[in-house]
């Protein structure tokens, strides 16, 4: 947004492949993207679309078979592709620090709140442990913990799945890190306690400076939340534009298609008071192991044609507002096709 | 809403907490009185004698449904809503009869189930089928796809071996499937085809009503509206009638002609779908509908509902959902509210109803 501020995070044609025994397949396939200071970027994609891949590889989470084939991943300035296991080690948790899905996969079970936090702290720097319980008090506090005194006293199991979550995203927020990202972070969560959730993550990010990257499957939780969202599938991020771009005048065919598929989205019923059928995209997603030449889209699309046999181009249709087609739709046609 | 069918006006006329029988001719298809559930192991004989004498205190018993209410017309389409815990699959078990309900009674066309032989009362459930939310888990992966289908009728003495390839190529057909896929096992499908062979599987006996908890919550977006579509299809096709159990909104209110929300235990609110979406009058439906995330693109101050679902062992007194509501007053923490009719077919308990 800002042209002066330098982005915190710019990704530049990354592509993670995956060898197997049928071939490789490219779970990630020159993504790029940049996320500023204080933004809240949303990746969208349904289940294997790579948006999770992409995450865990700029974290340098991809294990064997997988491996980042091509692209950089740049951290305020800094090249983190090919960087040494013991520098990695210094970087996640502290510059950059990443919420799961389920809150027990970060939280080791069997140690109380205050051990696994003032771990994290005394991991990145040299504090007292007094010093370290006091910054995680103040980072349970900052979550909407009430009592966290109490709290850190707690086992993981005695807590419910709202306050997990909550301990999840303080324990990320512990070293104030330059670079968030949170992996479906509210979809196990209750609507209230979502609409929480989601509320104090956009304070917090916005005050600190942090950048945010969200992934989801949820086109509705993003209208809320992103600055700027990219729409990925198969691999491909196939639009990105600010969030009123993206959602509210649709170029690609698979993001109109994704929005109509919303339920929420189409409420007038018919005369009689029944709802319409929702329009939905024939067929489903394709195998990464089998993936159509050109457009993944294509044979989903219906404004497919011969030339989308080939890899589409990315159009610029507005300032910032990118769609890889050949048959992008309007702004009009975007609005309500 | 104009002119609707006469089966449709009697569902939304008749509020679930009214008596079935006063003026309309058509009884419920399915009428769930006064459902209490609570889960909690029955103490044995040395457990009672240590309380009767003082010595142990009684077990905490979680009171997953507390006196709930709710009358199903045939071809309605009622939407069941409310937070994890608040007890909506659990009714939704007790109306297939996978739960036995602590107290109450469960009237199917007018005659109470439970009170029917055995025989009769497996006849009669065959007409009530559900359809889970996990469509991994609830296929057996060691079946092929045929015997899934055929396994419950023939049980049932509804079709016989020699009318099985046929009766499962209609089903599969049904459910927009090619029959050709009857001898695949269920690993060999994805998560919208499972969902579609689960659907499948509940039609088999010729269901009349159908249980669907959380049917696709599992699914993407894209996958889902298909099911949904389909969902809408049999609908037409078959007159079936849906108790439709989510927690997404935006699902419910796309399929349901009435909506229930439920909170720990209680339904809270109850009307006509179009009517609860732009009139909710209850707090706590004020506050869901004001939460639940919309495509609109705003920047939204989440921030209606404080708190989370208190614990179903320690139910607050009163009106369940006073520790969180920001109208509670004095009445709220002493007396529980009961269903009210606020307007034709919409009943919301609370005390600031009447004021």
């Amino acid at each position: 947004m800002n042209a002066q501020r330098e982005p915190t995070l710019v990704v530049g044609r990354l592509t993670t492949r995956f060898a197997g025994l049928g071939g490789a397949v490219t779970a990630v396939d020159e993504v790029s993207f940049n996320v500023a200071p204080g933004e809240v970027l949303g990746l969208v994609g349904e289940s294997g679309s790579g948006k999770s891949m992409t995450g865990f590889s700029i974290l340098g989470l991809v294990d064997p078979p997988g491996e980042i084939t091509g692209g950089s991943i740049r951290l305020k300035g800094r090249e983190l592709r090919g960087l040494p296991a013991r520098e990695w080690r210094a970087l996640r948790g502290d510059r950059i620090a990443m919420i799961f899905q389920d809150p027990m996969m970060t939280l080791n079970p069997v140690l109380r709140i205050d051990t696994q936090m003032i771990e994290t702290v005394r991991a990145h720097r040299r504090v007292s442990r007094d010093a370290a319980r006091e910054m995680a008090r103040d980072a349970l506090a900052r979550v909407g913990i009430p009592s966290p005194d109490e709290r850190l006293r707690a086992y993981p199991h005695q807590l419910s799945g709202g306050m997990r979550q909550r301990v999840a995203i303080a324990i990320a927020l512990l070293n104030a890190p330059d670079l968030i990202i949170a992996d479906e972070p509210t979809t196990a969560l209750d609507v209230t306690i979502q609409a929480q959730i989601l509320f104090e993550m956009q304070t917090l990010c916005r005050e600190s400076g942090t950048a945010l990257i969200w992934i989801t499957h949820d086109l509705a939780v993003v209208a809320g939340l992103a600055d700027r969202v990219c729409v990925m599938y198969a691999g491909r991020i196939v639009e990105q534009g600010s969030t009123a771009q993206v959602l509210e005048t649709p170029a690609h065919p698979y993001t109109r298609g994704l929005l109509d598929s919303t339920p929420a989205a189409n409420v007038q019923p018919d005369k009689a008071g029944r709802p319409q059928p929702l329009r939905q995209i024939p067929g489903m997603a394709p195998s990464l192991k089998e993936l159509p030449a050109g457009c993944a889209f294509r044979p989903r699309c219906t404004r497919a044609s011969t030339l989308c046999e080939q890899t589409p181009p990315e159009v610029e249709l507005a300032r910032g507002h990118v769609a890889r087609c050949f048959h992008p739709l309007s702004a009009a046609e975007g609005l309500k096709s | 809403m104009s002119a609707p069918q006469p089966a449709r006006t009697a569902a939304l006329q008749e509020a679930p907490a009214q008596a079935p029988a006063n003026g309309s001719t058509i009884a419920p298809l399915l009428e769930l009185k006064a459902i209490r559930k609570t889960f909690g192991a029955q103490p044995d004989w040395v457990e009672r004698l240590g309380q009767r004498l003082g010595w142990l205190q009684p077990a905490a018993m979680v009171q997953a449904l507390d006196g709930v209410d709710l009358s199903i017309a045939r071809g309605e389409v009622v939407g069941l809503v409310g937070e994890s815990g608040c007890g909506k699959s659990t009714l939704g078990r007790i109306a297939v009869g996978l739960h036995a309900p602590s107290s109450g009674r469960r009237l199917w066309r007018g005659t109470d189930l439970d009170a029917l032989p055995e025989a009769e009362r497996r006849r009669a459930g065959l007409g009530i089928q559900m359809i889970f939310q996990d469509p991994y888990a609830s296929l057996n992966p060691r079946l092929r796809v045929r015997d899934l289908l055929a396994e419950a009728p023939r049980v049932h003495g509804l079709i016989d071996r020699t009318q099985q390839a046929e009766f499962v190529a209609a089903l599969l057909r049904q459910v927009g499937l090619d029959p050709a896929v009857a001898d695949r096992f269920p690993h060999q499908f994805s998560g919208g085809q499972r969902a579609r062979i689960g659907i499948a599987r509940a039609l088999a006996v010729k269901p009349e009503f159908l249980v669907c908890d959380e049917a696709v919550a599992a699914l993407d977006v894209s996958i889902q509206a298909q099911v949904l579509n389909l969902f809408m299809r049999l609908r037409e096709e078959l007159g079936l009638t849906y108790l439709f159990i989510s927690h997404d909104l935006g699902v419910v209110r796309h399929l349901s002609d009435r909506v229930a929300i439920m909170y720990l235990g209680r339904i809270v609110e109850s009307a006509p779908s179009a009517e609860i979406f732009s009139r909710p009058a209850h707090p706590y439906t004020q506050g869901l509908l004001a939460e639940a995330p919309t495509l609109k693109v705003e920047k939204k101050r989440f921030l209606a509902i404080q708190g989370e679902l208190p614990s179903p062992l320690a139910p607050p007194r009163g009106c369940h959902f006073h520790p969180r509501c920001p109208h509670a007053f004095e009445r709220c923490r002493l007396e529980a509210p009961y269903l009210q009719e606020i307007a034709p077919g919409h009943v919301s308990a609370c005390h600031l109803n009447g004021a």
